[in-house]
């Protein structure tokens, strides 16, 4: 596994946050690398899968992912485990007990929390479990540090035998600066190999309170090593009469809006370095914490008996802007502080009231034809999951009635079924689940209902990749990180064996409109767990086959807009119509065309047409 | 202005998928090459399923923050025509955005549940904004290839970068290095779009001297 040091682009290089904390990984010699895809995270992993001398992998969830580096570690290899704010969740188990365990060689944790939420069900704040598992927390404020800070962490991390939390924002990772990177250390062999230690790492309640004990030693030396660490820093400003600490990500922000102001700069950002907090609030009239998103810094600047003010002034929520700071400061100050940045008055009006753009499937998207018959069923309660068919809840859809987290739509949908199931009229109820997030933690929760006989129908959408964070491989594509052949779960042969009878067991394409919906509909009445496993790959992977685009013949068009209804982006309206029947109702017509270099071919539109108006391109030329 | 704080703001905006940031980048490493500090930002994720993407570069001797605040951007690069209005108050005074004429209509305007503007650019530039309409997509497709449009889009604004085109003309085609059709098509769709540039100041030099 441990290739020779290799020479590459040294110097200064243009990177965002998660290239800079993987270059770091790989010059502090990380050997072995492993994640669960999840936007801000993503490019941690495919950046170290791209350098020599790491063994890279997408996990099949993040739980598994740091166990993974755990077991490296434990064999003396240097291990990075990446994933979303909300992946630690799912890694929660293991890691409170890594926080007694600790680690031998360096494991770092990197997490990247999608502060503002704009691809995520929530916004959690990642440092808090720095105080829940009693981790060191490093926080960069941008790619340079995100390279440093990585690279150090790892040597923290080995001397103290913890696990290093490397806490990234939106920002941070995916901000592009130029980054000065040096090389790849010679791997150091002495720390390679195993050494059995009981009492450390097999965490029986016996050994528990050893650990414990440990673990408080720790923490005492940790804070006397944040005290001292370069991260922390003061850096001194002329204008005493306000200082800002400010942790990690907002620090940019912070200097554009007061360039002269002294700023405590926390890096090491737990444990928390409170005599410096002390002696740089005694040095400043008043303090100004800044942080996202939960005020931690804060309330235990204010236990420790220093006075400051945080959220008081600043949002709760969301990133910390120069705008932000500014008015905080405005409020508390009067405007006798002058920013360093004047923002200039809007010349020039917003536009009024601009058309939304929600994100969509994609033209031929497998995913349009299942939507399109879900929008249309009633009576039906669909519970929904995370990935690109999460946005079956939008417009035109409809067709989607929870989304919870990772593998929810089974465990909710079957809680609904058991329920349901005595009520005077029962509602169907249907789970959507992708590939990926059906490994990831769909699988126990289809167990468990079959084994409760839970009445649900499943909606497999296998599209043979984790299509929202980019396509990454997964044990359902075939393929491993980097593209060589591996094994392919088989979805129909998985969940017979998770107890689903064979009968119950639909293989469908969604491309085929009536036969899907005939299947559909067999599993709905079916009173019993039943799985429909549909097949076609996402438009964007290389298992995709483009056809020759569809056109609408003009004159057979009647203008019904049923076309519409699938949401595919390569239909376009070239005018609408009011038209009275002889019942006297007025209708909306809409007449439609067909966008050639957007289109796939994938016939949806066709086989959705009443009047057989849609036909290939070729055939249409010929009319 | 103080010298730290003297930034050439840029913005790239349009739909997920179209390239936004691919073309925002090339703009900041050319500044970097050229001897500024630059950084590059977009809240990206969902919005890469046609989405609206916005890519801001800002470009200094010293950047710190690296968003760009609605009043503060001097540049607007639009890859998208209903984009170039939806972004135009992000401009400051004195401030351009070239706009490609390509239309995106989303489902939702489709299914009738919103309306597209029947007048984005005439909108832009009656709320302020001074404008200059690209029909990049019709470009592109003349020179042979539907993705040249974003270049010709960076070949029009080249003039209004604190550093020469050709930097930018040149970072561009590191893209393509591997690639000589492509980067002969490239090179070609950059001069085709300078030009249009170049043109534009000429007619506003003509207008100038009708007005005296």
């Amino acid at each position: 596994m441990s290739l020779p040091a290799e020479r590459i682009d040294t110097d200064r290089a243009f990177l965002s946050g998660n290239e800079a904390a993987a270059r770091g990984a790989w010059e502090a010699g990380v050997e072995v690398a492993a994640a669960y895809p999840g936007t801000p995270s993503t490019e941690i992993l495919e950046t170290l899968a791209q350098l020599p001398g790491v063994y890279a992998e997408w996990s099949t969830n993040e739980k598994v992912a740091l166990e993974v580096a755990l077991g490296a570690s434990m064999m003396g290899r240097r291990a990075i485990c990446a994933m979303k704010h909300v992946g630690v969740n799912v890694a929660a188990d293991s890691l409170m007990t890594m926080g007694l365990v600790g680690v031998k060689a360096g494991l770092v944790l990197a997490v990247s929390d999608d502060v503002g939420f704009s691809s995520s069900q929530n916004e959690q704040d990642s440092r808090v479990w720095g105080r829940f598992v009693h981790l060191p927390v490093f926080e960069p404020c941008d790619a340079a540090e995100a390279y440093g800070m990585t690279r150090d962490a790892f040597e923290l991390s080995e001397r103290f035998q913890v696990p290093v939390l490397l806490r990234l924002t939106t920002r941070v990772s995916h901000v592009r600066r130029a980054v000065t990177v040096g090389d790849r250390a010679p791997l150091d062999a002495s720390r390679h190999g195993y050494e059995r230690d009981t009492e450390r790492w097999v965490i029986t309640p016996n050994h528990v309170g050893k650990r414990i004990d440990l673990r408080a030693e720790r923490d005492a030396a940790l804070a006397r090593e944040a005290t001292a660490s370069p991260w922390n820093v003061i850096d001194g400003g002329a204008d005493a009469r306000f200082g800002f600490i400010v942790s990690g990500a907002p620090t940019p922000a912070v200097r554009e809006a007061f360039p002269d102001a002294p700023v405590l700069k926390l890096g090491f950002s737990h444990p928390l370095p409170l005599e410096l907090a002390r002696r740089f609030a005694a040095s400043v009239e008043r303090v100004l914490v800044v942080e996202e998103v939960d005020p931690l810094v804060e309330t235990e600047l204010r236990a420790a008996g220093i006075p400051v003010h945080g959220k008081d002034l600043l949002p709760l929520r969301g990133e910390i802007t120069v705008a932000e700071i500014e008015q905080a400061v405005a409020r508390l100050d009067g405007g006798a502080l002058t920013p360093g940045t004047s923002s200039t008055p809007n010349t020039i009006r917003p536009a009024a009231a601009l058309f939304p753009r929600p994100p969509t499937l994609c033209a031929g998207c497998p995913y349009l034809g299942v939507y399109f018959w879900l929008g249309h069923l009633k009576d039906v309660i669909i519970t929904g999951d995370i990935g690109c068919y999460t946005l079956g809840c939008n417009p035109p859809w409809n067709a989607i009635d929870t989304i919870i987290s990772m593998g929810a739509s089974l465990g909710v949908a079957h809680g609904m079924a058991k329920v349901s199931a005595g009520d005077e009229k029962p509602k169907a109820i249907l789970a959507t689940i992708g590939d990926s997030t059906f490994l990831h933690s769909g699988m126990s929760a289809l167990a468990n209902m079959v084994y409760q006989q839970a009445n649900v129908t499943v909606l497999l959408l296998d599209n043979r990749t984790t299509a929202m964070t980019g396509g990454q491989d997964n044990p359902a594509t075939g393929h491993a990180l980097g593209g060589a052949d591996a094994s392919r779960v088989d979805f129909a042969k998985l969940v017979e064996a998770l107890g689903v009878r064979r009968e119950r067991i639909r293989v469908v394409d969604p491309y085929e409109l009536p036969t899907f919906f005939k299947a559909l509909r067999e599993e709905i009445k079916a009173q019993e767990p039943s799985v429909v496993v549909t097949t076609r790959p996402c438009v964007l992977s290389s298992d995709f086959e483009r056809l020759n685009p569809l056109e609408v013949i003009e004159e057979k068009c009647n203008g019904c807009a049923r076309c519409l209804d699938l949401g595919c982006p390569a239909i376009g309206v070239t005018r609408r119509e009011q038209q009275t029947r002889a019942s006297g109702a007025v209708v909306e017509l809409a007449f439609v065309a067909i966008d050639p270099a957007t289109c796939t071919g994938c016939d949806l539109c066709a086989k959705a047409c009443g009047q057989d108006a849609i036909v290939p391109r070729q055939a249409a030329l010929a009319h | 202005m103080h010298a730290a704080v003297a930034h050439t703001n840029v913005m790239v905006v349009g739909i997920g998928g179209q390239g936004v940031m691919t073309a925002a980048e090339v703009v900041a490493r050319a500044a970097l090459a050229s001897g500024f500090d630059a950084s590059k930002t977009e809240v990206s994720g969902m919005s890469q399923r046609g989405g609206i993407v916005c890519s801001q570069v800002r470009i200094g001797r010293k950047v710190m923050a690296s968003e760009i605040r609605p009043g503060e951007a001097d540049l607007l690069i639009a890859l998208e025509v209903a984009e170039g209005l939806r972004w135009s108050h992000w401009l400051a005074p004195g401030g351009v955005a070239y706009v490609n004429t390509f239309q995106a209509v989303p489902p939702i305007v489709a299914s009738g549940a919103a309306t597209y503007p029947a007048a984005p650019l005439e909108d832009a530039a009656a709320a302020g904004a001074e404008v200059l309409a690209v029909n990049a997509d019709a470009m592109a497709k003349a020179l042979g290839d539907r993705r040249l449009s974003n270049t010709i889009m960076l070949g029009t604004a080249a003039a209004r970068l604190p550093f020469p085109p050709d930097a930018l003309k040149r970072t561009l085609l590191e893209r393509f290095a591997a690639d000589h059709p492509m980067r002969t098509l490239n090179a070609r769709a950059f001069d085709a779009g300078a030009a249009v540039e170049l043109g534009a100041v000429a007619m506003r030099r003509e207008d100038e001297k009708t007005k005296i």
